[in-house]
């Protein structure tokens, strides 16, 4: 899903910052986890984005909110 | 490592991009001469970019209204209405806003910024889940921020997708505030408040609608897309502000709850900050007074906003969706928008550049704001100006 969204030549690793490494501005980052929370069904809130550094973290929380979702 | 070491990369941008090209974070007037009409760098300037929808910043009521409430009761109020007390002219104007939207109260703030800020933010307590529009304006992010309540982003003027995220709140407690906006600032679209509305309605939820753009320019009575979209008595709580329609500075909310005068000792960007001068209220309420009596002046701001929108159009630039009185160009990428935006400087034509992260969909935009005080000269002059930069910067084709 962050294929086509990065600039060429970004590598994405489960250590990727997102708010530095993914070449995207804030709103873009914010665009993208709402495909995400599309793709989950779930709503990823505000202040759980803010909380989340890695991919591997934001994997993390929506792991988290899905099991809580069921 | 410095302080400041955390905006190097902003500070690299903004260099990269400007390279040549003025600072839009540093556009100083020698002096704003008309609602229309400035002096830049020696040189005229027409204002098309200054939000200053009915042209009411030099209107002769207004201006003797703030002179006289200035000379009477002083430059200001030296601090906040908790500490200092309330003027009569404060509540004169929140009665008269309470009025003016047929509300039962209304609260005044010292920007619109802090309208959104103090309202959202103390309303939306823990447990509670706040819904805003993905395309929302900082105050109403900002807010978000300084809330204790869940913050969960709904698609820009989607009512389905908000729903669906209501939807999944079910079974949890906590009330739902879902907040929208009547013109946005970027684009200049409207929301589908008759949908939102209906969403509202269906699920229980509280609606506050942002009618900073609209105010004065939407419905039959100036009092936004509420009043337009027949929905006024399904929104709690309406915010505005004085800056743009009535040409001075300020914001208010207003509503029929009867609680909500409780927020003047629970909403500290309410209580904690000064309150607003006597002037600044006194050109307010004689604005407030020309909107409700002359209902020309939205009439011909909306009509000045089609022709713009409508030249521009014909010229083959892509705009934003609908003519409002922001009629926003997109531009192929930043760089040329600042070029573009530089050009129409040199060319005599304020406007404003808006970049990512301001903009919705990481889109470049020369963002212009109409006013009714424009005439048709000027308005064809700043779509004979913007034709001629868009071709010789490839923005548009060549004739």
């Amino acid at each position: 899903m962050l294929s086509g969204r990065v600039p060429q030549g970004v590598q994405v690793s489960s250590e990727t910052q997102i708010l530095r490494g993914l070449g995207l501005d804030s709103v873009a980052i914010l665009d993208f986890i709402m495909d995400l929370e599309d793709r989950f069904d779930i709503s990823i809130p505000l202040d759980r984005v803010a909380e989340v550094e890695t991919i591997a973290d934001l994997s993390g929380a929506i792991e988290t909110l899905m099991r809580a979702a069921r | 490592m410095s302080l400041f070491a955390k905006f190097d990369g902003i500070r690299a941008g903004v260099e990269a991009l400007l390279g040549s090209v003025r600072n839009p974070f540093d556009v100083r007037f020698d002096r704003v001469l008309s609602p229309t009409e400035a002096l830049l760098e020696g040189r005229p300037v027409l204002l098309l970019g200054t939000n200053n929808y009915l042209g009411l910043t030099f209107d002769p009521a207004c201006v003797e209204a703030s002179m006289r409430a200035l000379e009477e009761t002083g430059t200001g109020t030296t601090g906040s209405r908790i500490a200092n007390g309330t003027y009569s002219s404060h509540a004169l104007l929140e009665q008269r806003i309470a009025e003016f939207y047929g509300k039962r109260s209304a609260i005044i703030f010292s920007t619109g910024y802090q309208a959104n800020l103090g309202l959202i933010s103390t309303l939306a307590g823990r447990d509670d889940h706040l819904l805003i529009d993905a395309d929302s304006h900082a105050s109403i992010y900002d807010a978000s921020k300084l809330s204790t309540a869940e913050v969960i982003r709904f698609r820009h003027n989607d009512p389905e997708d908000l729903a669906h995220r209501l939807r999944r709140l079910k079974g949890r407690p906590g009330n739902r505030i879902i907040v929208t906006e009547g013109i946005y600032s970027m684009l200049g679209d409207t929301a589908p408040l008759r949908e939102i509305a209906a969403v509202k309605r269906e699920m229980g939820a509280c609606l506050i609608v942002d009618e900073a753009h609209s105010l004065g320019i939407l419905g039959a009575n100036g009092r936004g897309l509420a009043e337009a979209a027949g929905v006024e008595g399904d929104v709690d709580f309406v915010v505005g502000t004085f800056s743009k329609s009535l040409g001075a500075v300020g914001g208010f909310a207003a509503s029929d709850l009867p609680d909500f005068d409780l927020l003047r000792i629970v909403c500290r960007p309410y209580m904690f900050t000064a309150s607003l001068p006597p002037a600044v209220i006194g050109s307010v309420i004689a604005a407030l007074q020309r909107l409700s009596t002359d209902k020309s002046l939205g009439a011909r701001a909306l009509s000045n906003s089609r022709r713009l929108y409508g030249g521009l159009e014909q010229s083959g630039f892509k705009l934003g969706p609908e003519p409002n009185p922001i009629v926003a160009i997109k531009m192929p990428d930043p760089a040329r928008a600042a070029l573009f935006w530089n050009r129409l400087i040199d060319e005599g034509i304020y406007v404003n550049l808006a970049l990512p992260p301001a903009t919705p969909g990481s889109l470049s935009l020369i963002r212009s704001s109409v006013s009714s005080a424009h005439s048709d000269v000027q308005i064809d002059r700043a779509i004979s100006i913007m034709t001629a930069v868009g071709r010789e910067l490839g923005v548009i084709a060549a004739r």
